[in-house]
């Protein structure tokens, strides 16, 4: 070797080899690597090929959009029969809330949409006040307006209540409140006193252990076998319970999780400098675990909403039952797939802005603590 | 001398970990202003013994009085106690989810119930003290090591405790970070805060330390200034440690 120090720009940037780069560059390192994948890749557009224009066809391309009976749907040759869902969707909205009150849950759901969009501005400085507002007093404005009884509000029994109101009403309230209770569940697992140590174990190992249907059969069932009789208590709160209990087990395993993931130098951190248990948890441990689990309570959410379904069980409307009832109308019978596909793509479109959502949290809760 | 001249005392003290008695019969008197190194052998009880002082472990025998409050079970002595001492860790222990102002505002407005405005200004002044202001607004894990480090004695020093622990602050630290951490330190020993150190930082015992204790097998061997100390140690673990230390 002659010499052993260059100057910058000695060596000049080259061009990346063309096999590496553009179209052809990813054609050849994701689906043509070797023959094997070449082979698997053949085979995947073999079947989009044989799948997926019937599919588009009966979807889009021969479906009936709309049509006041099922004439059309049919004829020979016709696709998916969309007319089904469009003539029974308030009715998969909206159960058999009546009609002329739809205004009261729709301002129900415009007013928390209106209240929660200051949450995603950066700049508003009243986050934790509008925060407790959601979380304390909307349910109470969201409940007069939709059940009525108060304030002038004609009442509409919770037996009217259904579809995807029903499937939302069901999991907002089992999201809400079983985040809470599982963190204290959590927490109390974890706690020193042996009292409430086992006093959490026990809940969490009994609810964990039941399937949620049973727990929504006992509820129904069971349950107003222990009240005097005559007290009437409304089955939708029964249900309600049963899946917040359920739910807060599982949320307090997640939630387990992340506390066992921070280092034990954090709490003694928080508590060198003085703070009290309370406050150590809640300004210092929870954040960072709940931020941690942030994918596992997410999936959680997730579950519950899908869970909610259930519910079709102990005789309750949600969007699944109500659509599989309509299934069953002697005026539209045969319309199952339809039916289905409609409820599926429902429950996809919010299972996946969850997750989407889940996503961009974590990223912007990022500090960069991690390297 | 009064009672009062001491502000923290332990008498008596032992503490088991099981079966396995990790503290003996530990008697330590600190007077104000008094700075202590303290070294010994890995897994001798230095850490122990200091995390006691702020009830981090739990001593089963004996006394502590830390500025004439005894520790007990009762939560709030505890409490009262942390609020009076400070401590910095081997690993930092900043709280990652906060910035570098938040992590040192935090406990002033939770503990002490200061208003933010007065908080973060207290904090700016130690921030510059630690001569770091220009990070305020970084996460810890955007910091170097020896920055981090300066940041969480800042973060202590917030509080105005009346004394600080320290548990080998720089022995996580490369070593051309470890410089800039002991500065701080000096610093603040020269300003007469009462400061309690584990370290086997030789040097920094020699320019500061009023006493340097040595520890071994969960007893105080040797407990003499720093002169006497490393110019002639009485016991023969002492000699023994302080010949390998400086060996290496
Ligand atoms: N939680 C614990 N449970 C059981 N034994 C422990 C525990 N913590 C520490 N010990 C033991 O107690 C002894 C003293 O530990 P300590 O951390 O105080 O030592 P140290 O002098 O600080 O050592 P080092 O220089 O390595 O930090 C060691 O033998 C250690 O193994
Ligand atoms: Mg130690």
């Amino acid at each position: 070797m002659s010499k052993t120090s260059y100057a910058v720009g000695e060596h000049p940037d080259l061009e990346p080899p063309a096999s590496t780069i553009g179209v052809i560059g990813w054609l050849r390192e994701n689906l043509f690597s070797n023959w094997w994948n070449s082979l698997l890749t053949l085979f995947g557009f073999y079947l989009i090929y044989l799948y997926l224009p019937p599919l588009v066809e009966w979807m889009f391309v021969k479906a009936v959009w709309s049509s006041p009976d099922r004439v059309p749907c049919d004829a020979e040759g016709a696709g998916a029969c969309w007319a089904f869902i469009d003539n029974r969707f308030t009715q998969f909205m909206y159960g058999f809330y009546p009609k002329e009150l739809y205004w009261r849950p729709n301002t129900a759901g415009l007013l928390l949409i209106a209240l929660m969009i200051p949450l995603f501005i950066k700049s508003f400085r009243w986050k934790w006040q509008l925060g407790a507002f959601i979380l304390l007093v909307y349910p109470f404005i969201a409940f007069v307006l939709i059940h009525g009884g108060y304030l002038g509000f004609e009442l509409v029994e919770t037996n009217k209540w259904g579809g995807l109101m029903l499937t939302l009403i069901l999991s907002a309230v089992g999201i809400v409140a079983s985040l809470p209770i599982g963190i204290v569940l959590a927490l109390g697992r974890r706690s020193t006193m042996p009292i409430v140590k086992s006093v959490c174990v026990v809940y969490i190992e009994f609810w964990r252990g039941v399937p949620l249907i049973t727990v929504l059969f006992m509820s129904s069932v069971m349950l107003p076998l222990f009240f005097p009789e005559g007290t009437d208590f409304d089955k939708l709160a029964r249900a309600m319970i049963g899946i917040i209990m359920f739910q807060s087990a599982y949320m307090a395993e997640v939630v387990r999780g992340g506390l066992q993931a921070i280092p034990k130098g954090q709490y003694e951190a928080a508590a060198s400098l003085g703070l009290t248990y309370w406050k150590s948890m809640g300004l210092i441990i929870l954040p960072q675990a709940l931020k941690l689990v942030i994918p596992g309570i997410v999936n959680t959410f997730i579950a519950l909403f899908k869970d909610t379904t259930l519910v079709l069980i102990i005789g309750l409307f949600d969007l699944l039952a109500i659509i599989q009832q309509a299934n069953s109308d002697p005026e539209w019978l045969g319309f199952d797939t339809e039916g289905y596909v409609f409820a599926g793509l429902i429950f996809w479109i919010f299972c996946f802005s969850m997750s989407r959502y889940s996503i961009a949290l974590e990223q912007k809760l990022h500090t960069g603590h991690k390297r | 001398m009064s009672d009062n001249d001491y502000i923290i005392e332990m008498i008596d003290v032992h503490k088991w970990y099981g079966s396995f008695h990790v503290l003996k019969d530990i008697n330590l008197k600190v007077k104000k202003g008094e700075r202590i190194v303290i070294c010994g052998p890995s897994g001798s009880g230095k850490s122990t013994m200091i995390r006691c002082i702020n009830h981090l472990e739990e001593h089963q025998r004996g006394k502590i009085v830390v500025d004439g409050i005894e520790l007990t079970e009762d939560i709030k002595q505890i409490e009262a106690i942390r609020r009076e001492v400070g401590m910095v860790f081997q690993h930092f222990n900043l709280f990652p989810h906060l910035t570098i102002l938040e992590n040192l505002t935090l406990a002033p407005i939770w503990v002490k119930k200061m208003p933010r405005a007065e908080a973060e200004e207290i904090a700016m002044k130690y921030l510059e003290r630690v001569k770091i202001p220009e990070q305020r607004d970084k996460y810890p894990g955007q910091l170097s090591g020896g920055q981090q480090q300066r940041v969480a004695i800042a973060r202590s020093l917030c509080m105005m405790p009346k004394v600080m622990l320290f548990d080998e602050p720089t022995s996580a630290l490369d070593p051309e970070m470890i410089s800039e951490v002991l500065d701080v330190m000096v610093e603040l020993a020269e300003e007469g805060m009462t400061m309690l150190c584990v370290t086997h930082e030789m040097g920094f015992a020699k320019k500061v330390a009023d006493r340097v204790i040595f520890m071994d097998a969960g007893q105080i061997i040797e407990e003499n200034e720093p002169e006497e100390f490393f110019s002639n140690p009485q016991n023969e673990r002492t000699q023994l440690f302080l010949s390998q230390i400086i060996n290496d």
